[in-house]
Formats: structure tokens, C-alpha cells, sequence
């Protein structure tokens, strides 16, 4: 019980705020081939990425709409501006970053958290990051925390080695649009050995209407290196959607260990498609967190390939769904190798009509032994007209293995309710309470910050859900 | 604290459950409230704490000259009325510590500086008192908890709270000699203060350890008599059919 709970009352999304568009440069609405080169030519890139772009679009066009998961079908594809550059440079420092863009940021609260534990920003606004900075002592042990962009100019040799083979362009529709039109993100190498005890974070910010934000992140964790990295998202409420469509790869090396955070709190105009996937080398643990607040609707199903010996993996799912809103999630774990293990736990919440869908899928290859695998969802339905839905696909094709599924869906009880009622809370404080109870066990794993952000995000949902 | 209960009549769906419960409480005595399953016993304390499952047809209940019907459970808690639960509920992901520190950090509001500053060292001398072991304070709240925990949980938020008066529905079911006793013994500790209480039971053996002032019989929905400690002794002596057949009423033909 917060009291963060009893200082905060805004009935609205807080982020729904926007600036006028200033983009210092904006293709038209639209994709094409002229579009593609247009967003390459601007950020002065070798040839091969520019024709993996191409390639990435020709796909793109001959991929079909996934016909699972939720209703894409009022995505129009013709009025979206896949790319608007915000400012000229670069920032390192704050203070150079143009008013609006440091306003919106300070309004969020990033070069706050910055100042108080993060070991590294990256903010984004619209195409690009406007801001990247790294702390002095990590950046020594020889860390590397970029765009992407800048990735590609001064370490080439990593991002061929890496860049698209998680996730290839032909893997999915979105992956491939992301491919050809990709902007922005982050590049994190971390050296072996290497522990970034503080986290890294980069925030993602739409300004702009009809906008597509498609950024780009690769993680690569050298052998027994550890770094968590955060992410968090917002955008402002417009009359029509925005397309936030992402790829997130990562190699986690032998030994390494990757943690990656995501509290994602998309404006509810907002479709967030993302593709996240991570590569575990022996004995090397990756773990994704994935809060999903807010959006209009989300596909997003962070995986896992345990590819040697002694990989482990885990995905945290947290899906909040309130009025109009859609979210599909869950996580993906797939065996290719002996001893390895795997957690699945997903925590949904749906109010007001909203519809959460926990969709997961475990694949255990053939011919392998002492594989682990458990899976847990639990839904939270906070009225009768809400719903919750469960996708699990199991693929099992080894005899030595165990794996675990549990399922459960559970309705708030007005016996609960009033229960707690009758100690002195209102009504909203009392489900608040049962909803963050729910929670609890999750989001007890997250670190502080996070944990309270998360907690404070879902008292805000929560509001006026009551009465 | 004077709650006076007038013609109190309720449903659940359309079964009529109260049929005109008179009954006047003051804090500072201890009310016994007998009569066989299904009398409308539980309804009552269900009734007199807003239950969002029962319709009030008829009558008021007024605290201290205030009727609390239209209010909402929390607005009556926090006029210092206390419910014990015959049936606690399990709140999931709740430890009974940050439960019980925003419980009272409400019911002591305004004067909050004073009483949650030695929160958890009360909270500890109360546990001990209901001899309810420290790890509670990390548990879920009523998760997992046997019967007779879960009742001692109960008197362990009543002694956290100090209400003016409480209703204790059933308190004594379900437990032990031994916890009957500890249940008993926080009840009575609350009485050193200006408190009061009704006391729902089936059973003589609670009202040995706490001594009521009052006794009533609740039958079909109504109290059909009332008096001192010596209607116990007759109930336990003759049973509920002495109740059933001196105030038993046909029941009402429905056309």
C-alpha cells in the first residue's frame, strides 16, 4: 500500500501531451523504395546497410498480415511518416538539446533518473536519439552504448557479425518494415567479464502524428559479462494511431548474463509491434521484463533461444489492458540444446472492456536431455466485461524433459472488496490494493525504481476504474 | 457510541432475511447475539457494515443519532465500527503488516504523527499478546492461515484499530479451547477502553470467558427476546427448540 498511491490523481494518460513538429527533416507519407533511400542517404550509411534496407523492403511488401493475435486491419500503411528527424545533432549533454525535446524529457523525468541511477542514457525522440550519454566510468571499461547509427559508422566489424541474425528481416512482417525503415535504438557491447551494475536506459518518445517509430537495438554481452537495460516508452494522444514497430536482438555470449527491462506506456492510439529476441550461449541467462501498459494494441512475445549447455532463460510479463486497449503478450522459449531451462511467468490485468492475451510458446528440439521448463499465467479480471485470453503452443520433441504449465484466471470479489472496505478504504484503494497484490510477487523482482514506476503506472490505469 | 438499530428489514435476492430487528447498543457493553443457523444473525452484522449483497427494505440503523445505511463500508469503519469476520477472506500479494499499517494509518488520520510512529513495535506487542508468531507480519494477509489464525488475525486488527464498537460474527467457531481463550482475552482487553460489542455465537462457551450484559435471540429474522445472562443458561439448559416452539411463526403464505 503506496502512498505514492494517495498523492497522485490524474484521471488521464499524463503523457498524452505533444509539441509542435518541428522535425528538422520529414519524408513524405508513405513507403517506398525512394522513401527507404531517403531515410539511408540522411544518415550517410555504407552501401550494404542501404541494401539490406532494400531487401528488407521488397520483403516487407510480399510478407502477409499475421492472421493471429489482435486486429490489425486499421493500420494503413500509406499514412504513416516512417521517418522525422527531430533535431540536427546529437546531444551529449542536456543543455544542447532542443527546448521542446528537453522539456518533454524533463516532464517524463529521464535526465532526473539519469542524474540518480542510471550508468547511461539514450532518449529518442520520433526517428532519432536526441540524446545519448554514458557515464565516465563505464565507458573506460570499454563499454560501448551508441545508436545504432553510430555503431554502424565506427564498429562495423560488430554490427555486420551480429545485426539481423536474431532476428532476420524475412522472420515476420514487422521485422521486416523495422529493417527497411529502421532508426534510432541503441548498440550496447559489453566487453567480457565486464558487470554494468547500474542500469543503462534509453527512452522512446513519439512527438509527432501518424508517426512510425521504428528503432533498432542490439545488445551483445561478451563472455561472462552482466548488464541490465532498460527501456521506457510514451507518446501523446492524437486522434489517429501511430505505429511503434521495433527489433530488439541480443547475443548473450557464454557465461554472460542480460537482463532487459521494458515498461512500455504507449499512448492508447498507439500500435506496438515488436519483435524481441535473444540468443543464450552456454551458461549464459538472459532475462526480459516486459510491462506493457499502455498502447492501443500489442503483439509482443520476447524469446528466448537457448542455443548451449547450461542456458537459462526467463520472461517477466506484466500486461495491463483497460478501455480499448488490446494486449497480446507473452514469451517464447526455444530449446536447442541439452540442460538448459526456462521460466515463463505472465501477470495480466484487464478492466473496463479491455482484453489481455497471454500467448506463449515453448519448443523443446529433438534428441535432448534435462530440459526444464515452467510456465505460469495468471490473469486478473477487474469486472464482468473484460476478458482474458491463454495461447499456449507447446512444440516438445525430447522424451527428457519437464515442463510445467499452470493457468489461472481469477476475478476481483466483491467479498474482497469488501473485506477491505470494512478496514477504512474506499472503494478504489481497496482494489488497487488486491490489484497490486496480485503484482506483487512479480514485480518484488524488479528493481527499485522500476518496481515503484511500474506500481505507480497501474494506480494511474486503476483510477476511475471504480464506482 | 450508541447504535440503535430500528425495524432493520433485509434481503438477499428475494429472500427476506430481517423482518424488523430492533436493538439498541451503547459502547461500554457487551452484547450477546444467540439463535439457531439461518436465524439472520450473520445478515445483521452483514447489514450494519453496508454488504453490497443484501438490499435494506425497511428501517434504520443509526450511530449516535446518524443513520449509516446510505453510507459505504469504509465511511462506517471509519466511524470506529469493527467487523470480525466469520469467513476472512485471503488477500493475495498483501503482507498483514502493510495491511495493518495503512489500516490504521486511516483510522488514525490527522492524528497519524502519534500513532504510526510506534506502529510496528504496537503491531509486535499485540502479536504477542495473541500469541500469533512475528512471521505474520511477512505473510500474505489470510493466505494460507488455518481457521483459528485466521480468527486470532481478526482480534489482532480489532486490538490495532481500537474501534468504539464491534461486531463479532461467529468469532468463537471453529477454534480450540486454548484460542477460544486468547480470542477471549483480547476482546477483554479492548474493555478497559470505552468499547463495546456485539457478539454473534451458537455457543455458551465464549460467553464464559467474556460475560455479557446482554442477551439476545434472534429468531426468523427478528429479536424475540432479550435480557441478562441467565436466558443463556436457559438455552443451553432447554436448546433451540424452546425458541423454535415459543417463537416460531408459520411462515408467511406467498400467493
Amino acid at each position: 500500500m503506496s502512498n505514492e498511491a494517495q498523492a497522485v490523481h490524474i484521471d488521464d494518460y499524463k503523457f498524452g501531451f505533444h509539441y509542435p513538429d518541428n522535425s528538422v527533416f520529414k519524408t513524405r507519407k508513405g513507403l517506398d523504395e525512394d522513401v527507404v533511400k531517403a531515410i539511408s542517404s540522411h544518415k550517410q550509411e555504407p552501401d550494404w546497410m542501404l541494401q539490406y534496407r532494400l531487401q528488407a523492403l521488397k520483403v516487407f511488401r510480399e510478407k502477409q498480415m499475421p492472421n493471429w493475435g489482435g486486429d490489425l486491419s486499421d493500420i494503413d500503411f500509406d499514412e504513416i511518416y516512417y521517418y522525422a528527424k527531430p533535431s540536427e545533432e546529437q546531444s551529449r549533454t542536456w543543455d544542447d538539446v532542443p527546448d521542446d525535446i528537453k522539456t518533454t524529457f524533463d516532464r517524463i523525468g529521464i535526465p532526473e533518473a539519469e542524474r540518480k541511477y542510471l550508468a547511461g542514457v539514450g532518449a529518442q525522440y520520433d526517428s532519432e536519439m536526441v540524446y545519448h550519454n554514458i557515464q565516465e566510468s563505464v565507458a573506460k571499461l570499454g563499454v560501448l552504448f551508441t545508436d545504432p547509427e553510430t555503431a554502424v559508422r565506427e564498429h562495423p566489424e560488430i554490427v555486420k557479425k551480429y545485426f539481423g541474425t536474431v532476428i532476420p528481416y524475412s522472420d515476420n512482417k514487422f521485422a521486416a518494415l523495422n529493417s527497411a525503415v529502421w532508426s534510432g535504438g541503441s548498440f550496447v557491447y559489453i566487453p567480457p567479464g565486464v558487470k554494468v551494475e547500474v542500469p543503462l536506459q534509453a527512452y522512446f518518445r513519439i512527438n509527432s502524428e501518424n508517426f512510425g517509430q521504428f528503432e533498432r537495438t542490439l545488445i551483445i554481452a561478451d563472455e561472462g559479462s552482466f548488464v541490465h537495460y532498460v527501456e521506457g516508452c510514451t507518446a501523446p494522444v492524437y486522434a489517429t494511431d501511430s505505429l511503434h514497430s521495433a527489433v530488439v536482438e541480443i547475443i548473450a555470449l557464454p557465461g554472460s548474463r542480460v537482463r532487459y527491462t521494458t515498461i512500455q506506456n504507449w499512448s492508447s492510439d498507439v500500435y506496438n509491434l515488436v519483435t524481441k529476441r535473444a540468443f543464450a550461449y552456454e551458461n549464459a541467462t538472459v532475462e526480459w521484463v516486459d510491462g506493457n501498459i499502455g498502447s492501443k494494441r500489442t503483439m509482443k512475445y520476447p524469446s528466448i533461444w537457448l542455443m548451449g549447455e547450461g542456458a537459462h532463460g526467463e520472461v517477466l510479463s506484466i500486461a495491463f489492458a483497460g478501455k480499448g486497449q488490446e494486449q497480446d503478450t507473452g514469451g517464447k522459449a526455444v530449446h536447442c540444446a541439452s540442460n538448459t531451462s526456462s521460466v515463463i511467468t505472465s501477470k495480466s490485468i484487464s478492466k473496463d472492456g479491455g482484453t489481455s492475451s497471454y500467448r506463449g510458446q515453448i519448443k523443446i528440439e529433438p534428441d535432448l536431455h534435462d530440459v526444464k521448463s515452467h510456465v505460469v499465467c495468471d490473469a486478473l479480471l477487474i469486472d464482468e466485461h473484460s476478458i482474458s485470453n491463454t495461447y499456449p503452443y507447446m512444440d516438445i520433441q525430447s522424451d527428457d524433459v519437464s515442463m510445467e504449465h499452470e493457468a489461472r484466471v481469477s476475478k476481483i470479489s466483491e467479498e474482497q472488496l469488501f473485506y477491505l472496505m470494512s478496514r477504512g478504504m474506499d472503494e478504489a484503494e481497496a482494489s488497487m490494493t488486491i490489484v497490486n497484490g496480485f503484482l506483487d510477487p512479480l514485480v518484488k523482482q524488479l528493481p527499485m525504481e522500476y518496481a515503484v514506476e511500474l506500481n505507480r503506472l497501474i494506480e494511474l490505469e486503476m483510477e476511475g476504474s471504480v464506482g | 457510541m450508541e447504535i440503535k438499530i430500528e425495524g432493520l428489514e433485509a434481503k438477499i435476492g428475494d429472500t427476506p432475511i430481517l423482518r424488523g430487528v430492533d436493538l439498541t447498543m451503547n459502547s461500554g457493553e457487551v452484547h450477546a447475539l444467540m439463535g439457531p443457523n439461518g436465524s439472520g444473525k450473520s445478515t445483521l452484522s452483514n447489514v450494519v457494515f453496508g454488504h453490497p449483497s443484501y438490499e435494506v427494505t425497511g428501517g434504520r440503523v443509526l450511530v449516535d443519532g446518524e443513520d449509516i445505511l446510505e453510507m459505504e463500508p469504509h465511511e462506517r469503519a471509519r466511524l470506529g465500527l469493527f467487523l470480525a469476520f466469520q469467513y476472512p477472506v485471503e488477500i493475495s500479494g498483501v503482507t498483514v503488516g502493510r495491511f495493518l499499517r495503512r489500516a490504521v494509518e486511516i483510522r488514525f488520520e490527522g492524528q497519524k504523527e502519534v500513532r504510526t510512529k510506534g506502529f510496528l513495535k504496537d503491531l509486535r506487542e499485540a502479536m504477542d499478546f495473541m500469541e500469533i508468531d512475528q512471521q505474520f507480519i511477512n505473510r500474505y494477509l489470510n493466505e494460507g492461515f488455518s481457521g483459528g489464525e485466521k480468527k486470532r488475525m481478526e482480534i489482532l486488527q480489532m486490538l490495532m484499530l481500537q474501534p468504539q464498537f464491534s461486531i463479532l460474527d461467529e468469532t468463537d467457531s471453529g477454534l480450540d479451547i486454548d484460542a477460544l481463550a486468547v480470542v477471549a482475552r483480547g476482546v477483554n482487553k479492548m474493555r478497559e477502553h470505552d468499547f463495546g460489542a456485539l457478539i454473534i455465537t451458537h455457543y455458551q462457551r465464549i460467553l464464559d470467558h467474556i460475560k455479557p450484559d446482554f442477551v439476545h435471540i434472534m429468531y426468523q429474522g427478528r429479536i424475540v427476546t432479550s435480557g441478562g445472562g441467565e436466558i443463556v443458561t436457559e438455552l443451553e439448559k432447554r436448546g433451540y427448540d424452546w425458541v423454535r416452539a415459543q417463537y416460531g411463526q408459520e411462515e408467511e403464505v406467498h400467493e
